[in-house]
Protein backbone atom coordinates (compact mmCIF):
# COMPACT_ATOMS: atom_id res chain seq x y z
CA UNK A 1 0.00 0.00 0.00
CA UNK A 2 1.94 2.94 -1.28
CA UNK A 3 1.76 6.70 -1.02
CA UNK A 4 0.28 7.02 -4.52
CA UNK A 5 -2.58 4.63 -3.68
CA UNK A 6 -3.47 6.78 -0.66
CA UNK A 7 -3.15 9.98 -2.66
CA UNK A 8 -5.59 8.64 -5.27
CA UNK A 9 -8.07 7.64 -2.55
CA UNK A 10 -7.71 11.12 -1.08
CA UNK A 11 -8.55 13.02 -4.28
CA UNK A 12 -12.37 12.69 -4.12
CA UNK A 13 -12.22 13.62 -0.43
CA UNK A 14 -10.06 16.67 -1.13
CA UNK A 15 -12.46 17.85 -3.84
CA UNK A 16 -15.45 17.11 -1.63
CA UNK A 17 -13.83 19.14 1.16
CA UNK A 18 -13.50 22.25 -1.01
CA UNK A 19 -17.15 23.41 -0.73
CA UNK A 20 -17.31 22.40 2.94
CA UNK A 21 -14.23 24.39 3.95
CA UNK A 22 -15.43 27.22 1.66
CA UNK A 23 -18.65 27.31 3.68
CA UNK A 24 -16.72 27.26 6.95
CA UNK A 25 -14.48 30.17 5.93
CA UNK A 26 -17.39 32.28 4.69
CA UNK A 27 -19.35 31.61 7.84
CA UNK A 28 -16.44 32.58 10.12
CA UNK A 29 -15.91 35.86 8.29
CA UNK A 30 -19.62 36.67 8.50
CA UNK A 31 -19.40 36.08 12.27
CA UNK A 32 -16.81 38.86 12.39
CA UNK A 33 -13.52 36.92 12.53
CA UNK A 34 -10.40 38.24 10.78
CA UNK A 35 -9.26 36.37 7.64
CA UNK A 36 -6.41 34.51 9.39
CA UNK A 37 -8.72 32.93 11.96
CA UNK A 38 -10.53 30.28 9.85
CA UNK A 39 -7.23 29.45 8.14
CA UNK A 40 -5.49 28.87 11.49
CA UNK A 41 -8.41 26.74 12.75
CA UNK A 42 -8.47 24.62 9.56
CA UNK A 43 -4.71 24.14 9.73
CA UNK A 44 -4.75 22.95 13.36
CA UNK A 45 -8.10 21.17 13.71
CA UNK A 46 -8.93 19.50 10.37
CA UNK A 47 -12.50 18.62 11.39
CA UNK A 48 -15.83 19.83 10.00
CA UNK A 49 -18.48 19.73 12.74
CA UNK A 50 -16.05 20.49 15.56
CA UNK A 51 -14.64 23.57 13.85
CA UNK A 52 -18.05 25.04 13.13
CA UNK A 53 -19.26 24.48 16.70
CA UNK A 54 -16.05 25.80 18.29
CA UNK A 55 -15.98 28.87 16.07
CA UNK A 56 -19.61 29.70 16.96
CA UNK A 57 -18.81 29.44 20.66
CA UNK A 58 -15.75 31.71 20.39
CA UNK A 59 -17.87 34.23 18.46
CA UNK A 60 -20.42 34.20 21.30
CA UNK A 61 -17.65 34.76 23.89
CA UNK A 62 -18.59 31.46 25.58
CA UNK A 63 -16.61 30.37 28.63
CA UNK A 64 -13.53 28.22 28.06
CA UNK A 65 -15.12 25.44 30.11
CA UNK A 66 -18.12 25.30 27.77
CA UNK A 67 -15.84 25.37 24.74
CA UNK A 68 -13.79 22.50 26.17
CA UNK A 69 -16.86 20.41 27.05
CA UNK A 70 -18.55 20.96 23.68
CA UNK A 71 -15.42 20.09 21.73
CA UNK A 72 -14.99 16.95 23.81
CA UNK A 73 -18.57 15.76 23.25
CA UNK A 74 -18.58 16.51 19.53
CA UNK A 75 -15.21 14.88 19.00
CA UNK A 76 -15.46 11.90 21.32
CA UNK A 77 -16.44 9.72 18.35
CA UNK A 78 -12.84 10.11 17.11
CA UNK A 79 -11.69 8.14 20.14
CA UNK A 80 -13.72 5.18 18.90
CA UNK A 81 -12.47 5.64 15.32
CA UNK A 82 -8.93 5.84 16.60
CA UNK A 83 -9.33 2.49 18.42
CA UNK A 84 -10.85 1.06 15.25
CA UNK A 85 -7.92 2.22 13.08
CA UNK A 86 -5.43 0.79 15.59
CA UNK A 87 -6.79 -2.63 14.60
CA UNK A 88 -5.99 -2.20 10.91
CA UNK A 89 -2.43 -0.96 10.99
CA UNK A 90 0.40 -2.77 9.26
CA UNK A 91 3.00 -4.29 11.63
CA UNK A 92 5.89 -2.08 12.85
CA UNK A 93 3.97 1.14 13.33
CA UNK A 94 6.02 3.25 15.79
CA UNK A 95 4.32 5.83 18.08
CA UNK A 96 5.57 8.88 16.14
CA UNK A 97 3.92 7.58 12.99
CA UNK A 98 0.73 6.88 14.94
CA UNK A 99 0.83 10.45 16.25
CA UNK A 100 0.98 11.80 12.68
CA UNK A 101 -1.79 9.50 11.43
CA UNK A 102 -3.99 10.64 14.35
CA UNK A 103 -3.90 14.25 13.14
CA UNK A 104 -5.58 13.34 9.85
CA UNK A 105 -8.22 11.03 11.27
CA UNK A 106 -11.32 12.76 9.90
CA UNK A 107 -14.67 11.02 9.34
CA UNK A 108 -14.05 10.80 5.60
CA UNK A 109 -10.41 9.67 5.74
CA UNK A 110 -11.42 7.08 8.30
CA UNK A 111 -14.39 5.80 6.29
CA UNK A 112 -12.33 5.49 3.11
CA UNK A 113 -9.30 3.87 4.73
CA UNK A 114 -11.50 1.29 6.44
CA UNK A 115 -12.98 0.22 3.10
CA UNK A 116 -9.54 -1.08 2.08
CA UNK A 117 -9.21 -4.80 2.72
CA UNK A 118 -5.42 -4.54 3.27
CA UNK A 119 -3.57 -3.64 6.44
CA UNK A 120 -2.89 0.09 6.29
CA UNK A 121 0.66 1.38 5.95
CA UNK A 122 2.16 4.71 7.01
CA UNK A 123 2.87 5.65 3.38
CA UNK A 124 -0.78 5.03 2.47
CA UNK A 125 -1.97 7.29 5.29
CA UNK A 126 0.51 10.00 4.34
CA UNK A 127 -0.80 9.99 0.76
CA UNK A 128 -4.46 9.95 1.81
CA UNK A 129 -4.11 12.61 4.47
CA UNK A 130 -1.76 15.01 2.72
CA UNK A 131 -4.14 15.03 -0.24
CA UNK A 132 -7.34 15.58 1.73
CA UNK A 133 -5.65 18.08 4.07
CA UNK A 134 -4.56 20.17 1.07
CA UNK A 135 -8.19 20.24 -0.08
CA UNK A 136 -9.36 21.28 3.38
CA UNK A 137 -6.80 24.02 3.92
CA UNK A 138 -6.90 25.16 0.29
CA UNK A 139 -10.69 25.38 0.40
CA UNK A 140 -10.53 27.53 3.52
CA UNK A 141 -8.05 29.94 1.93
CA UNK A 142 -10.17 30.10 -1.25
CA UNK A 143 -13.29 30.63 0.85
CA UNK A 144 -11.71 33.63 2.57
CA UNK A 145 -10.79 35.05 -0.85
CA UNK A 146 -14.18 34.31 -2.42
CA UNK A 147 -15.89 35.95 0.54
CA UNK A 148 -13.97 39.16 -0.05
CA UNK A 149 -14.93 39.11 -3.74
CA UNK A 150 -18.62 38.38 -3.05
CA UNK A 151 -18.80 41.11 -0.43
CA UNK A 152 -17.58 43.56 -3.11
CA UNK A 153 -19.90 42.30 -5.85
CA UNK A 154 -23.10 41.56 -3.95
CA UNK A 155 -24.22 44.85 -2.50
CA UNK A 156 -27.70 46.17 -1.72
CA UNK A 157 -30.71 44.18 -0.51
CA UNK A 158 -30.85 41.60 -3.33
CA UNK A 159 -27.08 41.24 -3.09
CA UNK A 160 -27.28 40.38 0.61
CA UNK A 161 -30.06 37.87 -0.05
CA UNK A 162 -28.04 36.16 -2.76
CA UNK A 163 -24.99 36.12 -0.50
CA UNK A 164 -27.08 34.37 2.22
CA UNK A 165 -28.28 31.84 -0.36
CA UNK A 166 -24.74 31.09 -1.55
CA UNK A 167 -23.56 30.48 2.04
CA UNK A 168 -26.63 28.37 2.75
CA UNK A 169 -26.12 26.28 -0.40
CA UNK A 170 -22.46 25.57 0.43
CA UNK A 171 -23.53 24.68 3.96
CA UNK A 172 -25.29 21.51 2.77
CA UNK A 173 -22.11 20.06 1.24
CA UNK A 174 -20.82 18.55 4.49
CA UNK A 175 -24.04 16.58 4.89
CA UNK A 176 -24.14 15.56 1.22
CA UNK A 177 -20.66 14.08 1.51
CA UNK A 178 -21.73 12.00 4.52
CA UNK A 179 -24.74 10.76 2.53
CA UNK A 180 -22.37 9.67 -0.26
CA UNK A 181 -20.37 7.66 2.29
CA UNK A 182 -23.21 5.85 4.07
CA UNK A 183 -25.72 5.11 1.30
CA UNK A 184 -23.75 2.64 -0.90
CA UNK A 185 -22.82 0.23 1.96
CA UNK A 186 -26.35 0.48 3.36
CA UNK A 187 -27.67 -0.50 -0.05
CA UNK A 188 -25.46 -3.60 -0.22
CA UNK A 189 -25.62 -4.87 3.35
CA UNK A 190 -28.89 -5.46 5.23
CA UNK A 191 -27.54 -5.05 8.81
CA UNK A 192 -25.87 -1.76 7.82
CA UNK A 193 -29.17 -0.55 6.34
CA UNK A 194 -30.98 -1.52 9.53
CA UNK A 195 -28.33 0.29 11.58
CA UNK A 196 -28.65 3.47 9.52
CA UNK A 197 -32.47 3.48 9.74
CA UNK A 198 -32.41 2.76 13.48
CA UNK A 199 -29.90 5.55 14.04
CA UNK A 200 -31.97 8.04 12.04
CA UNK A 201 -35.06 7.15 14.10
CA UNK A 202 -33.11 7.72 17.33
CA UNK A 203 -31.62 10.92 15.98
CA UNK A 204 -35.12 12.23 15.14
CA UNK A 205 -36.18 11.61 18.75
CA UNK A 206 -33.31 13.81 19.92
CA UNK A 207 -34.13 16.44 17.33
CA UNK A 208 -37.89 16.74 17.71
CA UNK A 209 -38.46 16.13 21.44
CA UNK A 210 -37.78 19.52 23.08
CA UNK A 211 -36.06 18.42 26.34
CA UNK A 212 -33.74 16.12 24.36
CA UNK A 213 -33.13 18.82 21.74
CA UNK A 214 -31.88 21.19 24.43
CA UNK A 215 -29.01 18.82 25.35
CA UNK A 216 -25.61 20.11 24.21
CA UNK A 217 -24.70 19.33 20.57
CA UNK A 218 -22.71 16.11 20.45
CA UNK A 219 -24.57 14.27 23.22
CA UNK A 220 -27.04 13.00 20.60
CA UNK A 221 -24.16 11.84 18.38
CA UNK A 222 -22.52 9.73 21.04
CA UNK A 223 -25.72 8.35 22.64
CA UNK A 224 -27.52 7.41 19.39
CA UNK A 225 -24.46 5.93 17.70
CA UNK A 226 -23.27 3.87 20.67
CA UNK A 227 -26.72 2.47 21.51
CA UNK A 228 -27.74 1.68 17.90
CA UNK A 229 -24.35 0.22 16.96
CA UNK A 230 -24.37 -1.97 20.07
CA UNK A 231 -27.86 -3.29 19.26
CA UNK A 232 -26.97 -4.12 15.64
CA UNK A 233 -23.62 -5.65 16.64
CA UNK A 234 -25.40 -7.95 19.09
CA UNK A 235 -28.06 -8.97 16.55
CA UNK A 236 -25.78 -9.30 13.51
CA UNK A 237 -22.14 -9.72 14.55
CA UNK A 238 -20.15 -8.69 11.52
CA UNK A 239 -16.66 -10.10 11.29
CA UNK A 240 -16.12 -13.72 12.22
CA UNK A 241 -12.60 -15.04 12.65
CA UNK A 242 -12.92 -17.05 9.44
CA UNK A 243 -13.80 -13.99 7.40
CA UNK A 244 -10.79 -12.27 8.85
CA UNK A 245 -8.37 -14.89 7.63
CA UNK A 246 -9.86 -14.70 4.14
CA UNK A 247 -9.54 -10.96 4.30
CA UNK A 248 -5.86 -11.18 5.10
CA UNK A 249 -5.26 -13.60 2.25
CA UNK A 250 -7.18 -11.34 -0.13
CA UNK A 251 -5.17 -8.39 1.08
CA UNK A 252 -1.91 -10.18 0.31
CA UNK A 253 -3.18 -10.93 -3.21
CA UNK A 254 -4.32 -7.38 -3.82
CA UNK A 255 -0.94 -6.10 -2.66
CA UNK A 256 0.86 -8.39 -5.08
CA UNK A 257 -1.41 -7.29 -7.95
CA UNK A 258 -0.77 -3.65 -7.16
CA UNK A 259 3.00 -4.23 -7.07
CA UNK A 260 2.84 -5.65 -10.61
CA UNK A 261 0.97 -2.67 -12.04
CA UNK B 1 -13.87 38.62 20.77
CA UNK B 2 -10.33 39.71 21.45
CA UNK B 3 -7.09 38.46 19.94
CA UNK B 4 -6.28 36.47 23.06
CA UNK B 5 -9.74 34.89 23.28
CA UNK B 6 -9.40 33.77 19.67
CA UNK B 7 -5.92 32.30 20.21
CA UNK B 8 -6.83 30.53 23.46
CA UNK B 9 -10.00 29.24 21.77
CA UNK B 10 -8.05 27.75 18.87
CA UNK B 11 -5.58 26.18 21.30
CA UNK B 12 -8.38 24.46 23.22
CA UNK B 13 -10.06 23.30 20.00
CA UNK B 14 -6.79 21.82 18.77
CA UNK B 15 -5.90 20.16 22.08
CA UNK B 16 -9.28 18.46 22.48
CA UNK B 17 -9.66 17.36 18.84
CA UNK B 18 -6.12 16.01 18.61
CA UNK B 19 -6.22 14.14 21.93
CA UNK B 20 -9.44 12.31 21.03
CA UNK B 21 -7.79 11.17 17.80
CA UNK B 22 -4.50 10.05 19.33
CA UNK B 23 -5.63 8.18 22.44
CA UNK B 24 -6.95 5.02 20.78
CA UNK B 25 -4.04 4.80 18.34
CA UNK B 26 -1.37 5.22 21.00
CA UNK B 27 -2.92 3.14 23.79
CA UNK B 28 -4.25 0.12 21.89
CA UNK B 29 -1.39 -1.81 20.36
CA UNK B 30 -2.77 -5.34 20.31
CA UNK B 31 -5.45 -6.84 18.07
CA UNK B 32 -8.90 -7.02 19.68
CA UNK B 33 -10.31 -10.56 19.44
CA UNK B 34 -13.75 -10.02 20.93
CA UNK B 35 -16.37 -10.56 18.25
CA UNK B 36 -18.82 -8.01 19.65
CA UNK B 37 -16.20 -5.25 19.88
CA UNK B 38 -14.99 -6.03 16.37
CA UNK B 39 -18.53 -5.77 14.98
CA UNK B 40 -19.11 -2.63 16.98
CA UNK B 41 -16.05 -0.95 15.51
CA UNK B 42 -17.01 -2.07 12.00
CA UNK B 43 -20.54 -0.63 12.18
CA UNK B 44 -19.78 2.50 14.19
CA UNK B 45 -18.81 4.99 11.44
CA UNK B 46 -22.06 4.51 9.52
CA UNK B 47 -24.08 5.15 12.64
CA UNK B 48 -22.07 8.25 13.63
CA UNK B 49 -22.47 9.79 10.17
CA UNK B 50 -26.19 8.92 10.09
CA UNK B 51 -26.87 10.76 13.39
CA UNK B 52 -25.03 13.82 12.16
CA UNK B 53 -26.85 13.91 8.80
CA UNK B 54 -30.51 13.22 9.64
CA UNK B 55 -32.59 15.14 10.35
CA UNK B 56 -30.18 18.15 10.58
CA UNK B 57 -29.54 18.10 6.81
CA UNK B 58 -33.18 19.00 6.11
CA UNK B 59 -32.89 22.13 8.23
CA UNK B 60 -29.39 23.17 7.15
CA UNK B 61 -30.58 25.65 4.50
CA UNK B 62 -32.43 28.95 4.81
CA UNK B 63 -35.70 27.40 3.61
CA UNK B 64 -36.94 23.92 4.53
CA UNK B 65 -37.93 23.15 0.91
CA UNK B 66 -34.42 23.77 -0.32
CA UNK B 67 -33.07 21.49 2.42
CA UNK B 68 -35.49 18.72 1.47
CA UNK B 69 -34.69 19.05 -2.25
CA UNK B 70 -30.93 19.05 -1.59
CA UNK B 71 -31.22 15.98 0.64
CA UNK B 72 -33.29 14.07 -1.92
CA UNK B 73 -30.82 14.79 -4.70
CA UNK B 74 -27.93 13.63 -2.49
CA UNK B 75 -29.78 10.43 -1.51
CA UNK B 76 -30.70 9.48 -5.09
CA UNK B 77 -27.20 10.15 -6.49
CA UNK B 78 -25.53 8.28 -3.60
CA UNK B 79 -27.91 5.36 -4.17
CA UNK B 80 -26.60 5.15 -7.73
CA UNK B 81 -23.04 5.19 -6.34
CA UNK B 82 -21.92 8.62 -7.53
CA UNK B 83 -18.73 9.85 -5.80
CA UNK B 84 -18.34 12.34 -2.96
CA UNK B 85 -17.72 15.30 -5.23
CA UNK B 86 -20.65 14.74 -7.61
CA UNK B 87 -23.10 14.21 -4.77
CA UNK B 88 -21.87 17.27 -2.93
CA UNK B 89 -21.89 19.61 -5.96
CA UNK B 90 -25.33 18.45 -7.15
CA UNK B 91 -26.77 19.01 -3.71
CA UNK B 92 -25.23 22.51 -3.45
CA UNK B 93 -26.63 23.42 -6.87
CA UNK B 94 -30.10 22.13 -5.94
CA UNK B 95 -30.24 24.18 -2.73
CA UNK B 96 -28.98 27.23 -4.61
CA UNK B 97 -31.58 27.03 -7.39
CA UNK B 98 -34.51 26.19 -5.13
CA UNK B 99 -33.69 29.13 -2.89
CA UNK B 100 -33.27 31.51 -5.82
CA UNK B 101 -36.62 30.29 -7.15
CA UNK B 102 -38.31 30.87 -3.78
CA UNK B 103 -36.72 34.31 -3.55
CA UNK B 104 -38.30 35.37 -6.84
CA UNK B 105 -41.66 33.67 -6.25
CA UNK B 106 -42.25 35.14 -2.80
Amino acid sequence: MRFSRGFKDGLPIALGYLPVSFAYAMRSISLGFPAWFPILVSATNFSGMGQVAGTNLIAQDATLGLLFATMLIINIRYMLMSISVSQHLAPRFPPWQRAIVAFGLTDENYALAMRRPQKLTFAYFLGLMSCSFSGWLGGTVLGVGLNAVLAQVLVGETGTQIYTIVTSAFGISLYAMFVAIIVPPARDDRPTLLLVLLTIAASCLFYFIPPLHRLPAGVDIIVCSVVCTAVVSLLFPHESAAEDEQKEEKSAQTDRREEKQ
Amino acid sequence: MTLSSMLIGVAIMFAVTYSTRTLGLLLIRKPIRNRFIRSFLYYLPYSVLAVMVFPSMLFASVSLWAGIAGSLVALVLAFFRRGLLIVSLASIATVFFVEILLLFLC
